[in-house]
């Protein structure tokens, strides 16, 4: 998986919270796929040029989480929970949404504004492709 | 989890004359982390390492390494690369490579070797043709490639390209495990930050700062390099 697709850090945000939102991208995505086996901590730091502390810790983060699982000697997995990728996708949707209103209404937009701003940007993008 | 601890200091004083290089540093090293040592020249970081090394005597305070105190003992824990460039101009790779291995009971040469390899310095280059890049990196394997404790890298990137620095940081992770620590002095934060688990800053012989660069991080909304930078701004 992400052959030499390392990632760029910003060393202002925690890295673990850094890989492990790019994880839940992915999973989200469907890059990472439900029950898909997850590189050891030693080969994902490897990959990613980090320490391999950072990816235990994001390990543990994400099965509290109950987003990966981890089966005794054979590694750490992926939910292969529907649910649990839904209400993944739902949180991160409304994540983005409620920064994204905040900002527009910071900039006098009303809902109706952005609605409509988006329809406009979307017939330009689509008239594009 | 009750961990064995391998580097214990407490209260470590050294002194030059009338000029105090340590001052009251006491630290607690937990195996399996990096520990980044920072601070702006001049502020004891070499020091430090010269006298866990063994190299230099302490004026007062303890080093305890595996529970024991420093002394010739001691040494053999400990894999010290020291920033100057100490390799024989006359040497080629491999003639350093068979130097450390008779040198060193704990000098893993097949190790060294793959390493060496892996970075594309061949062994049978000159020390004295090699780019600064690749000295950094050839300094770099053959610390690593002792079966020690403890390392401690003195500014390993120091005077090495962008390209090698991240080589220098890929060898360091990969060779890193559980159940060593690792000690790196640099004052160049921003390019080492994403590997620590842990950051010291020394200002002058004192310890100004010790914590977790991920709580750091969290806490002050800050890079390490961010917060260096406030702590330093009168240095």
């Amino acid at each position: 998986m992400r052959e030499g697709d390392r990632l760029e850090f910003n060393n202002n945000v925690p890295i673990y919270l850094q890989v492990i939102e790019r994880i839940k991208q992915d999973i989200v995505s469907g890059k990472l796929k439900p029950g898909e086996k997850m590189p050891s901590s030693r080969e994902y730091s490897n990959e990613l040029g980090i320490n391999f502390n950072t990816v235990a810790r994001v390990y543990k983060e994400l099965e509290m989480e109950e987003i990966v699982f981890t089966k005794r000697g054979l590694g750490t997995f992926i939910t292969e929970s529907d649910m649990q990728i839904e209400n993944l996708r739902y949180t991160m949707a409304k994540e983005r949404i409620t920064a994204f209103i905040d900002g527009m209404k910071q900039l006098g937009y009303t809902i109706k504004d952005m609605v409509e701003f988006i329809e406009t940007e979307n017939n330009h993008t689509e008239g594009n492709e | 989890m009750n961990k064995l601890s391998i580097l214990k200091i407490n209260n470590l004083t050294k002194k030059y004359y009338n000029k105090t290089a340590l001052e009251n540093v006491t630290l607690d090293f937990e195996p399996g982390r990096i520990y980044g040592l920072l601070g702006p020249n001049g502020s004891g970081k070499t020091t430090f390492m010269k006298v866990v090394a063994g190299l230099h005597k302490q004026t007062s305070g303890s080093v305890l390494i595996n529970n024991e105190d420093l002394s010739y003992k001691t040494k053999a824990y400990v894999s010290f690369m020291p920033t100057e460039n100490y390799l024989y101009d006359s040497f080629k790779v491999v003639d350093i490579l068979k130097f450390y291995n008779d040198m060193y009971d704990d000098f893993r040469y097949d190790y060294a070797v793959n390493l060496i390899n892996a970075v594309n310095v061949s062994t049978s280059y000159k020390i004295t043709n090699l780019s600064s890049g690749q000295t950094g990196k050839l300094k770099t394997v053959l610390a690593l490639s002792r079966d020690a404790d403890i390392y401690m890298l003195d500014e390993p990137l120091n005077g090495v390209d962008v390209l090698a620095r991240d080589t220098i940081l890929d060898i360091i992770t990969k060779s890193h495990n559980e159940n060593k620590i690792m000690i790196i002095s640099t004052h160049l934060v921003s390019e080492i930050e994403k590997i620590l688990d842990t950051v010291i800053f020394l200002s002058e012989g004192v310890v100004e700062l010790f914590g977790d660069a991920e709580e750091l991080r969290q806490e002050r909304q800050l890079s390490v390099e961010g917060l260096y930078k406030e702590v330093f701004k009168n240095a």
